[in-house]
């Protein structure tokens, strides 16, 4: 082990695969972003700035990504936090594993099943067929920003969760108990020491939310119907039907940054709080 | 609040149980169930197609989860004494791995593939002695569907199989090595049984993957077609009772895979006290 021979020898396949399948794919990405298209698609080798000056004919999937991801992370949050505290604080500890692995199990399972399976429910044989029963007619669910926003809290609650209850969990019960003891209501005790002290989960955990829902293709393409498309639908397009690798690759790369900057300032908010980050065990 | 928590359990179970159940739909239609019958899943494995994708979809998780597995715990350990600033480009490329966006690889690894590739098989035909026309092609396939499912899985093996070596007893190494054994059998005897549940549960995490991932193999399956890739364009032709069967077993493949990988994860308190047999 200790023989740096062997050591290389070891590190070898993993190096040359994140060289091969990591590093030069997302250079390839950022050099033909400045490249222009091939009279028959694919790309031209050139340098201009023309493919990120277009980028705003494809604004309306930047701005439908840019809304609805913030807003899916909220309500996700929203959705999360009652059940990350549930599990950290309230739950008998005897069902605490069980619980914990119901809720990873679906994160890891197929998505595009469990997205198909909402295009059943919210469908016209679905939901709104029950509200026919009981006298409430024309609902349509499919294919609208509702739809898309049941998908995306179902699909990414679990990954949430995880990171809030994980900060949860290693709260300190005694700051309760002492709080308490002093004679603060419990409101006043969430407020002023749960809250604060799972921050680092939140950010986390909005963090992780935000930056996979930026990428997603599949949600909207189910339940969106065309008419509700993000980055990641621009992209597909781009890339398998008009074939425009250079104002692809631009799109692509302006993605990755927005991301960065995300990642960037939650990395800020994280050094200001003063937290260490929390590792979240979602495998 | 825990009426709360049982709505998000059933949130989360529903829809999955609603193609379960409807799977076993009698009737024509996906939505009128009309009592139990497995005829679709008969329809599934007589439909040629999809026995194809699945077939694909199980030999490439299959060499997606032994690579991943053998070469990301090789690098696991190798990385143990990797320090300053090679760990710290080590350290980012792996969460650079996991954190960007499928699409956005699925994206790069097929314009980078297809334009290297377009390059070797023009110097192939150069130099192929035979007719230019028979000269060996490479094309995105098989190769391309594992190597890119390889990148993700390899990232997520080495951080897994790390932290069951940092929660691992290194006096056992020391011991091992004071009583003489050569290096190799300290590995084989005392690190290979401690961290052997970690490596199976990263197999077992990377065969799931694998076989569920769609963004990915859509870009890059080139004329192969996975069972994912099968489902999304079967959705898009409509929904069918078909895709019921499907989804069933596809479930029911990666939750079994992923109990026994959560078993694994969680058994790490019982074999640390104790030599594993």
């Amino acid at each position: 082990m200790t023989s740096p021979w062997v050591k290389r020898l070891l590190l070898f396949p993993a190096t040359a695969w994140m060289i091969v399948m990591l590093a030069l794919p997302l250079l390839v990405v950022v050099v033909f972003s400045f490249g222009e298209r091939g009279p028959a698609g694919g790309y031209v080798p050139a340098f201009t700035f023309d493919q990120y000056l277009n980028l705003p004919a494809r604004l309306a999937a930047f701005r439908n990504t840019l809304v609805l991801a913030p807003v899916g992370t909220l309500l996700c949050l929203l959705a999360a936090y009652p059940l990350a505290y549930f599990l950290a604080v309230k739950v008998d500890p005897r069902w605490r594993t069980l619980l914990l692995v119901l809720i990873i199990v679906p994160f890891w399972t197929s998505i595009l099943i469990r997205t198909y399976a909402w295009i059943f429910i919210l469908g016209g044989q679905g939901i709104p067929r029950l509200l026919e029963f009981v006298g409430i007619e024309g609902v349509r669910l499919i294919n609208t920003r509702f739809a898309v926003l049941t998908g995306i809290v179902y699909g990414y609650l679990p990954l949430m969760i995880f990171p809030i209850y994980v900060s949860l969990e290693k709260l300190d019960k005694r700051l309760l108990e002492a709080a308490a003891d002093l004679g603060s209501s419990p409101a006043w005790a969430f407020r002023n020491i749960t809250l604060p002290l799972s921050i680092p989960g939140i950010a986390t955990g909005c963090m992780l939310v935000f930056i996979l829902l930026m990428g997603e293709f599949l949600i909207p393409a189910l339940l969106g119907g065309g008419k509700v498309f993000f980055v990641g639908n621009a992209l597909v397009d781009l890339f398998l039907q008009s074939r425009n690798w250079a104002y692809g690759s631009a799109v692509a790369a302006t993605l990755v940054i927005v991301m960065l900057v995300t990642v960037g300032l939650y990395m800020k908010l994280m050094r200001r709080a003063g937290a260490q980050r929390d590792d979240v065990s979602l495998f | 609040m825990r009426i709360y928590a049982v709505a998000v359990y059933l949130f989360l179970y529903i829809p999955i149980g609603i193609i379960v159940l409807f799977s076993f739909n009698a009737g024509r239609h996906a939505s009128d169930f009309r009592g139990f019958s497995v005829q679709w899943y008969g329809k599934v494995l007589s439909n040629p197609f999809a026995m194809e994708a699945l077939t694909t979809s199980l030999l490439v998780a299959a060499f997606t989860a032994v690579f991943a597995s053998v070469f990301g715990t090789m690098a696991a350990l190798a990385l143990q004494s990797v320090r300053g600033r090679a760990r710290a480009i080590y350290d980012a490329a792996i969460y650079v791995a996991i954190m960007v966006p499928g699409i956005v690889i699925g994206i790069a690894t097929l314009i980078a593939l297809v334009t290297l590739f377009g390059h070797l098989n023009d110097a192939l035909a150069l130099l192929w002695p035979g007719p230019p026309d028979t000269a060996p092609r490479l094309n995105l396939g098989y190769g391309s569907l594992i190597a890119a499912h390889t990148l993700f899985t390899m990232a997520l093996v080495i951080v897994i199989v790390r932290a069951r070596i940092a929660g691992m007893d290194r006096s056992l190494i020391e011991a091992s090595a004071d009583l003489y054994a050569t290096p190799f059998g300290t590995f084989r005897q005392v690190t290979l049984p401690q961290i052997f549940p970690a490596v199976l549960a990263g197999f077992l995490l990377s065969f799931t993957f694998s076989f569920d991932d769609f963004i990915i193999a859509f870009f890059v399956a080139g004329s192969e077609t996975t069972l994912p890739v099968y489902v999304f364009s079967s959705i898009r032709r409509g929904v069918t009772p078909e895709i019921n069967a499907i989804g069933t077993m596809v479930l029911g493949v990666s939750l079994t895979l992923l109990v026994i990988a959560q078993y694994l994860l969680r058994q790490r308190r019982d074999t640390d006290t104790g030599a594993p047999s």
